[in-house]
């Protein structure tokens, strides 16, 4: 006796149908996988004998033979469990077979037959509905993310609901596609920054023009607290790439449950511990990396020149063209990052240059050395870059600064005017410009960044075209010259 | 490759370097010719790893006295005496770098664009024959011809027991004046200096100091241009002492792009500088 479901293998961000076909044949009792299963896929036999018979439904007692086609295709993950028992069970004429083949289904099974939520539903809910199948049996915690694709899912807290569901004897509640909501309260907000306006107007500019933004300064001048506030201050995410960022958060693991939909732009923060493949992506089965779940959203390297070389390369690829390609023997997956950059950094290793009240104690060649780390190609990258020194303790009793809010409508307003039609340089601008390059040590790509800025500057000005206090206000946050050496 | 040099008591041999009590047999030459050496000239020396503040005197008063066509004579360490060679090219000056070690030497290796630079119009020299490698012992010696070809020697930052109060001493032994610029009292970097004014060394207080003591003239100064009033209210405020950005526009009253865009235009008018977040008035 044979049967067949279908469910879908994550490879990279795309999903490839997987028929999971069972057969049961006389012979010495027994249960085999194959078809390139990995070590938890494998363990699956485990978890759906064990789930069938606590969902009350027979475990046949014969040879029991699960094929996952295309056989070529590794299989990794917990996913498959639903589909495996699913099949056992059709197989066994315990549920209808056609019936089963007209769902897709994906979950895990935990020993007592509950489904457990497994990661990448969105994108195999979206692969089904493009293979023209309307139905997913899911778990329910993933129903929500499933429904987000435009399928009909099937939430089963439990594998004798999908029994009893396939059976005709029971009907779930209808799931809903989570919509965008506007989740304002969540994150950091700026109005806890007291002074500091300057990095709080580079912060502005930096969002409405999305520029990465470098903040140099002694420890304990509030970088790290004001890159912090920077997703907060982003436009909101349009439903396009709300759906973008949920597919690769889903594909990684890392939604928050109760959370479906990622509405705000992501915010990652790697630790300088981590490794290149960790920040970019790889891994043997390609996942996304931290550049890539920050897509549409603001990725902060805390330390900057405390990452390791290799990683800080590594982005320069998603910085130039906002994608990531990570090639493997059996095919490469190309993952969106299109991510604000923030770094922050102490001007030296011992962290004391830039604080009045102490004297930087490193050595002239340990701190060539911690410059040079950042090389000219990424330092290239920060439109803004701005020391913090440390604020006199009278700077801290300054007046609570604005809200994330009010900043956020300003910033929305400029990146609107931004997408129409950024404002050309004005003569005057031009002529400022041309006598900074002649005095300043300022390169052709500086130049460009500089008007770039300036151009942003001028759009939150709401102006008609680039003028020239806004290129020397922009002109104030290039690379200073202790860095660009 | 054979390198030009010039023997003591020989054609060229400058005169000033022949008052030293051991001055070197033979001087090697890499640039310009030996008649450079025999320009007034005037010696900046301070601290390697120095303060942004040294950075900036140095840097300001090389550029001053390259203008004034003073020739700049330092070390090529890293710190003040970088700095000072590399404000004497920005003013498209001369300067002269004395190593302790062979000339084709580049050392410290930071500095080999910059030696590079002072080679193309100014001079390299050192007592030592090409191929001689920096020894810490040689450094001293170095400072007695810095002292030695130099009308006068500036020390813009020191601690105590720096090479630089060497190079003072040698200039004080040749009866020549030693200038030293005022710090702070509370910084380590600033007490050799400071150490100097107590015992007699004129405080430099400007260029022109200096420029006036070598019995010449001080080049006029170039037109200011015209500034904004933002402008000329953060200039006043700045010469007060230097601030941070934050700080300044609380002190002023301005926003903070107006601000930033004021105190652009004083760096490009040449009035300001900004080291680590803090902002100065030059001059």
């Amino acid at each position: 006796m044979l049967a067949r479901a279908v469910t879908h293998a994550l490879v990279g961000l795309d999903a490839r149908p997987i028929e999971v076909e069972a057969h049961i044949q006389r012979g010495i009792p027994g249960f085999a996988i194959v078809g390139l299963p990995d070590k938890a896929c494998q363990e699956a036999k485990h978890r759906v004998r064990s789930g069938i018979a606590s969902a009350e439904l027979q475990w046949p007692g014969r040879r029991i033979t699960v094929n996952l086609a295309p056989a070529g295709l590794r299989k990794e993950g917990s996913g498959y469990d639903l589909p495996i028992a699913l099949a056992v069970l059709a197989a066994s004429r315990q549920i209808p077979p056609e019936l089963l083949a007209e769902h897709a289904s994906v979950g895990e099974l935990a020993l007592d037959g509950r489904l457990r939520p497994v990661a990448g539903v969105l994108v195999a809910a979206e692969a089904a509905r493009r293979a023209g199948l309307g139905r997913l049996l899911c778990p329910l915690e993933s129903a929500p993310e499933a429904a987000l694709a435009g399928v009909e899912a099937v939430a089963l807290g439990h594998l004798a609901e999908a029994g009893a569901y396939l059976r005709g004897r029971y009907v779930p509640e209808p799931v809903e596609a989570p919509s965008l909501a506007s989740s304002n309260g969540a994150g950091p907000d700026l109005a806890e920054v007291r002074g500091q306006e300057r990095a709080r107007r580079a912060l502005e500019i930096a969002a409405a023009g999305r520029h990465n933004i470098l903040l140099g300064g002694p420890p304990g001048t509030g970088k790290s607290m004001l890159a912090r506030r920077l997703p907060g201050i982003l436009p909101a995410l349009t439903r396009g790439q709300a759906l973008e960022v949920t597919r690769i958060h889903s594909v990684a693991g890392v939604l928050q449950p109760g959370r479906p939909l990622v509405d705000r732009p992501p915010f990652r923060a790697p630790h300088h511990t981590a490794s290149a493949p960790a920040v970019v992506g790889g891994g043997p089965n390609p996942r996304p990396g931290e550049a890539s779940l920050a897509h549409h959203g603001v990725l902060l390297l805390d330390e900057l020149a405390e990452f390791p070389r290799p990683v800080l390369e590594a982005l320069r690829q998603p910085l130039e063209d906002g994608t990531i390609a990570v090639a493997r023997v059996g095919g490469q997956a190309v993952f969106p990052a299109r991510f604000l950059l923030a770094g922050t950094m102490n001007l030296c290793p011992c962290g004391a240059r830039g604080d009045p009240a102490l004297e930087c104690a490193c050595p002239p060649q340990r701190l060539a050395a911690y410059q040079a780390k950042l090389s000219r190609a990424l330092l290239d990258r920060f439109d803004l870059v701005l020391h913090m020194p440390r604020p006199r303790s009278r700077e801290l009793d300054a007046p609570a600064g604005e809200g994330s809010v009010a900043v956020r409508e300003r910033v929305e307003t400029a990146a609107g005017r931004l997408r129409e039609a950024a404002p050309g340089l004005g003569a005057e601008a031009r002529t400022l410009l041309a006598r900074a390059v002649d005095m300043l040590p300022l390169s052709a790509r500086g130049r460009a960044r500089v008007a770039r800025v300036a151009g942003t500057i001028a759009a939150l000005a709401a102006a008609e075209e680039v003028e020239a206090e806004h290129v020397a206000e922009a002109l104030s946050y290039r690379v200073p010259p202790e860095l660009a050496t | 490759m054979t390198w030009p040099s010039v023997g003591r008591g020989r054609e060229g041999y400058p005169s000033l370097l022949a008052e030293l009590h051991d001055p070197p047999s033979r001087l090697y030459l890499r640039g310009g010719s030996a008649e450079l050496l025999r320009r007034p000239a005037v010696a900046i020396v301070g601290a390697r790893s120095c303060s942004p503040y040294g950075a900036q005197v140095a840097r300001e008063l090389a550029r001053d006295l390259a203008t004034a066509g003073v020739v700049v004579v330092s070390g090529l360490a890293r710190g003040i005496d970088g700095e000072a060679h590399r404000g004497a090219l920005a003013a498209g000056g001369i300067t002269v770098a004395v190593l302790g070690c062979g000339i084709d030497r580049d050392y410290p290796r930071s500095h080999t664009e910059l030696a590079r630079r002072i080679a193309e119009d100014g001079l390299i020299v050192s007592e030592y024959p090409p191929g001689v490698e920096p020894a810490p012992w040689r450094f001293p010696a170095r400072n007695r011809i810095v002292a030695g070809l130099s009308l006068t020697t500036v020390v813009v930052e020191a601690r105590e027991r720096s090479g630089a109060l060497i190079t003072a001493d040698f200039a004080l032994e040749l009866g020549r004046d030693v200038f030293a610029v005022p710090g702070e009292i509370t910084s380590a970097l600033s007490a050799g200096a400071n150490d100097l004014l107590r015992q007699g060394a004129a405080p430099l207080l400007s260029p022109d100091d200096v420029v006036g003591a070598i019995g010449l003239q001080r080049a006029p100064p170039a037109a200011v241009a015209s500034l904004s009033p933002a402008a000329e209210t953060v200039r006043a405020t700045l010469r007060d002492g230097a601030r941070a950005s934050d700080e300044l526009a609380r002190a002023v009253g301005l926003e903070s792009a107006e601000l930033a865009a004021a105190l652009v235009e004083l760096e490009l008018a040449g009035l300001a500088t900004s080291a680590d977040g803090v902002y100065r008035c030059s001059h």
